[in-house]
């Protein structure tokens, strides 16, 4: 009897997966050519392997998936979508439009899944309220590009120290050559340089802090921040006009030799390279310590696979998943986009020594931040970027920028 | 059976006699109905539904807080909003030189010479195009590195000067580029109203002697009134519209300061950062208020026209 | 004639114009011909800053190639169309018929109504911008090309309604009171005799609205997020990729998404001259 009715569950629950499985609707805003094609393969490769699944693959526009996410998880939720992990997460998680996957994280029966062991660094930048809300699937380093043949001709070595640093910008000033170029016409590329000083003045813990609105913007240590940031604006060591380029104009400089460094993400290698440099003369190095003995955090912004509370088709998009966790799928995966797998069993692309650098950096690193515009709320960022900016042009205007982003502060987090 | 069709054709007589007793009131209702329901709906609502929104505290998530005048006190104590309504009477003032320029163009252009057509076509192009289009080229025009002034600025002694990335001259950089196109607008305008004019009292004003200047005063710009009265027409609404331009060339950068109304509203309320309906309806509020000025003058000079037309 | 009819002026005065005017024509389309200089660049060019020195490489028809494979330009011209034609359609068609109500009518509300579609016509679009992106939402008609037009042949039969009243309103009366008179419905005085006669201001209509549709950015930035629905310009801004700021690409998608209206213009130009320039040789 209990045999028979075990066969009668099972076949009920067959039945009811299979009136759920057969698509699974999943929607990204993948829609650069790299992770187009990444997930192009991707969901092939999904089929081929689940052949009682067909997926309808909407593909957003990369810039407008931020509004269409708010307004599709509510309205028309798909099974996955694709996001970015910290607290650009939290207002989701919060409205209760994400699904928890903790079992995923928990559960090491999953084929090849083994997250506990093999993805244990990313968990943190998954977690809100002690639960998981989805899985990362790539990440990149950011850090320091520089020049190698302009630090060899005026006898620097790479820095180490923050007065190693300073010292190698005024060599570079003094040789003619800007010593740090930067284009902030589109805000962000400024908060890469805040984050790092704070990460290496303050460190991590504080960082997220500031990011979550628990700490004053008039705070004695972000005016510590803005101390070192001084060091290098006020002499002049940020390109002149940062506020007119975008971050790909600013690369130009730097192609033609005029300037040395840009602190940036590893997305930065493939237009330096086509623009002429090589792994002979382009090189990369971490961002130097500034305070002594605080343990080095990393930005490393990493993208995600999530599942919509509303979702139909719960059961694939587990499966699913758990497919993105797998190690030989992130290997392939972060080949084509030419990013670093979470998983930490992957491979990576032989022969590419920034990926091998990051790689290396990431997995040493004490942890990792998602970048000023995701672990802060959209609104805070956009102020604190838009004032970053203002003070790398008006460094003098530090106090009342500071004031401002405060008065933002206390309106955002109310 | 011959009854029934009588009686059917007496009702059909009596009611096409009704039909043609009313038809005159009934048809502009009936023609009107369609377009005036899409308009009501789209249009007017709208703008009524807009200006509730603004005492209201909105995600475009969450259910509404009403706040009162709030977003309104918030506003007048945003240095941003202040920026962004000093651009806007830049932009306002600036883009008035289209209205010259564009006459002064015309007056060029008004002649017969071989090809004067292709040449006036290709100069009322950039009207054509879309400003996303000349948004992208301005910019790139005004790269203090490699742009197209570099050299000419490097002449004068501002090297390496970037006008989009100055606070101070950003706003006028852009509406330097929303000018290349209004200018050919306002071009078009006036070639046709010289088309136009009396050609009669200008050979008279010839005969007298009159100079050229004091012939284009005195009998050419009297007449070219219509023109000029819709010239500043758009191009009041163009500045005040000046959306497209801002969003490609600067985003309202650097630090806000080439912000305008239009923008701004846009930023807070739906962009990638700001999620304040609320705030951007009471923006908005502000500059429906301040186009209400024009739109009521338009209005009132057409009441004119059509009183006198009775 | 205003000004002097060069013709009549001294042979020096004739010469130096016929050399200003082309002079003039070359500084004027200096940013046209920046963007033609882009689109047959590489992407080597662009990083290196090289943007108006001699192209290292001639790449037009790759740029181009590249732009229809790589990315959804094509599609992106579609959506421009399929967005375009049935606004110009649904805005010309309704406005015939409030213009013709306005025009040949005399009624209490009518000034009031004409005005009302005037004055809508001139409003911000942001007063607009919220309510209309809900509306939409609510009808289940966010990110569809439907939506769009919906609100654009609104929107644009207040124009058209302006153009179409004062176009209707200038035919001799006397032929509506004829027709009349012969005891013609009113239905076939708009069919039979208004209709015909308002041809070119129909054609004038198309062309402008055409123009206007296919150039608006902001609309489709409100109403439209995903590519299947995103028209030119949208999707030209979204062509400057996350990472890769593809100018080459851009401006040889910009030199493609200005071509329809650019035809439209020198097929029509007649039209679209009188259309615009309605108003600005009478009152």
């Amino acid at each position: 009897m209990r045999k028979i009715l075990a066969t009668l569950i099972a076949i009920a629950s067959l039945g009811y997966s299979s009136a759920f499985a057969g698509t699974l609707v999943i929607n990204t805003d993948t829609s650069d050519p790299a992770p187009k094609a990444a997930f192009e393969w991707i969901i092939n490769k999904f089929e081929e392997e689940n052949p009682d699944v067909t997926v309808e693959w909407n593909l957003f526009d990369h810039e407008g998936y931020k509004q269409s996410i708010r307004n599709f998880l509510n309205t028309n939720p798909p099974d996955v979508a694709n996001w970015y992990a910290g607290n650009r997460m939290l207002p989701f998680v919060r409205a209760g439009l994400f699904e928890d996957v903790s079992d995923i994280w928990a559960d090491s029966g999953w084929v090849d899944g083994n997250l506990t062991e093999n993805m244990e660094h990313a968990k943190k930048s998954m977690t809100i309220g002690g639960k998981q809300w989805g899985i990362p699937y790539t990440y990149y380093q950011w850090g320091v590009y520089y020049r190698k043949d302009l630090f060899t001709m005026n006898g620097i070595s790479v820095p180490k120290t923050w007065d190693e640093f300073v010292a190698a910008c005024a060599t570079l000033k003094e040789a003619g050559i800007t010593p740090i170029t930067i284009g902030s016409k589109y805000l962000w590329t400024t908060a890469g340089v805040f984050d790092y000083l704070n990460l290496r003045t303050n460190g991590y813990e504080f960082h997220m802090d500031l990011t979550l609105g628990k700490v004053p913007y008039t705070d004695p240590k972000v005016q510590a921040v803005f101390d070192k940031w001084d060091e290098l604006v006020k002499p002049g060591y940020f390109l002149e006009n940062h506020a007119a380029l975008s971050w790909q104009e600013a690369l130009a400089p730097m192609v033609n030799g005029e300037a040395a460094m840009y602190v940036m993400g590893n997305f930065a290698v493939a237009p330096l390279k086509e623009a002429g440099l090589s792994d002979s003369n382009l090189g990369f190095f971490q961002f130097p310590e500034i305070t002594p003995g605080i343990p080095m955090a990393e930005e490393a912004p990493t993208d995600t696979v999530h599942i919509p509370s509303m979702a139909k088709n719960k059961t694939d998009a587990k499966r699913f998943l758990i497919f993105m966790s797998r190690a030989d799928v992130q290997e392939e995966v972060n080949k084509m986009l030419g990013q670093l797998p979470i998983n930490s069993k992957s491979g990576v692309k032989k022969g590419d020594p920034f990926l091998a650098a990051g790689l290396d950096m990431l997995n040493n690193a004490y942890a990792m931040a998602q970048f000023y515009d995701r672990d802060a709320p959209a609104e805070m960022a956009s102020e604190g970027m838009k004032g970053f900016q203002e003070y790398m042009s008006n460094p003098d205007r530090r106090q009342k920028i500071l004031e401002r982003l405060e008065k933002v502060r206390q309106r955002v987090y109310k | 059976m011959s009854q029934a069709a009588s009686s059917i054709s007496t009702r059909t007589i009596r009611q096409s006699s009704w039909w043609k007793r009313h038809q005159q009131k009934l048809t502009p209702i009936i023609f009107l109905t369609p377009g005036l329901l899409f308009f009501v709906v789209y249009v007017i609502w709208p703008i009524l539904s807009s200006l509730t929104i603004s005492l209201y505290q909105w995600d475009g998530l969450s259910p509404k807080t009403f706040i009162g005048l709030e977003n309104y006190i918030m506003l007048f104590d945003d240095e941003y909003f202040y920026v962004a309504l000093w651009n806007n009477v830049k932009w306002l003032v600036c883009f008035m030189l289209a209205v010259p320029v564009g006459l002064g163009l015309a007056i060029f252009l008004n002649q017969t010479i071989f090809g004067i057509r292709v040449v006036k076509s290709l100069f009322f192009f950039p009207f054509v195009i879309s400003q996303v289009v000349i948004g992208l080229i301005f910019t790139w025009f005004y790269r203090p590195d490699y742009g197209a002034i570099a050299p000419f600025l490097n002449f004068i002694g501002l090297e390496g000067w970037s006008i989009l990335a100055d606070e101070d001259y950003a706003t006028y950089g852009i509406i330097f580029a929303g000018l290349y196109p209004q200018i050919a607008y306002c071009m078009i305008l006036y070639l046709t109203g010289l088309n136009n004019i009396n050609s009669d009292q200008i050979e008279a004003g010839r005969m007298d002697g009159a100079k050229s200047f004091s012939l284009f005063w005195n009998i050419v710009l009297p007449q070219l009134r219509p023109a000029t009265f819709l010239a500043i027409v758009v191009t009041v609404i163009g500045a005040l519209r000046s959306f497209d331009m801002v969003a490609i060339m600067t985003q309202g950068g650097p630090w806000g300061s080439t912000n305008v109304l239009a923008y701004y509203m846009f930023e807070q309320a739906l962009s990638e950062y700001g999620y304040r309906m609320g705030y951007g309806s009471a923006i908005a509020a502000i500059l429906f208020t301040i186009m209400m000025f024009y739109i009521v003058f338009f209005i009132y000079r057409m009441y004119q026209n059509e009183k006198k037309g009775l | 004639m205003f000004p002097t009819p060069i013709q009549k002026r001294p042979f020096f005065n004739q010469v130096s114009y016929k050399i200003l005017v082309p002079f003039s024509l070359a500084i004027w389309l200096v940013p046209l011909a920046g963007i033609m200089m882009t689109s047959i660049r590489g992407l080597g060019d662009i990083t290196a800053g090289n943007l108006w020195g001699t192209p290292s490489e001639f790449l037009f028809f790759s740029n181009m190639a590249d732009v229809f494979q790589n990315t959804p330009m094509l599609s992106y011209i579609i959506n421009s169309f399929k967005i375009t034609i049935p606004t110009m359609i649904g805005a010309v068609a309704l406005s015939c018929m409030t213009g013709f109500a306005l025009a040949a009518y005399k009624f209490k509300a009518n000034l009031f109504i004409f005005f009302t579609f005037i004055a809508g016509n001139f409003v911000p679009f942001q007063i607009l911008m919220i309510p209309v992106r809900d509306l939409t939402f609510q009808m289940g008609l966010y990110d569809t090309i439907t939506g769009l037009v919906l609100f654009h042949v609104a929107f644009q039969t207040g124009f058209c309604t302006l153009f179409m009243r004062n176009f209707i309103k200038a035919l001799p009366h006397e032929l509506l009171e004829a027709a009349r008179i012969d005891g013609t419905s009113e239905f076939n005085i708009f069919l039979k005799i208004v209709l015909p006669l308002t041809r070119p201001a129909i054609a004038a209509l198309c062309v402008l609205i055409f123009t206007f549709i296919w150039n608006d950015y902001f609309w489709a930035t409100v109403l439209i997020q995903g590519q299947h629905a995103m028209p030119v310009t949208a999707g030209l801004k979204s062509l400057n990729g996350q990472w890769i700021s593809a100018y080459h690409l851009l401006s040889a998608g910009s030199i493609m998404a200005a071509i329809p209206p650019v035809m439209m213009f020198f097929l029509m130009q007649k039209h679209f001259i009188a259309g615009l320039t309605l108003g600005a040789s009478k009152g």
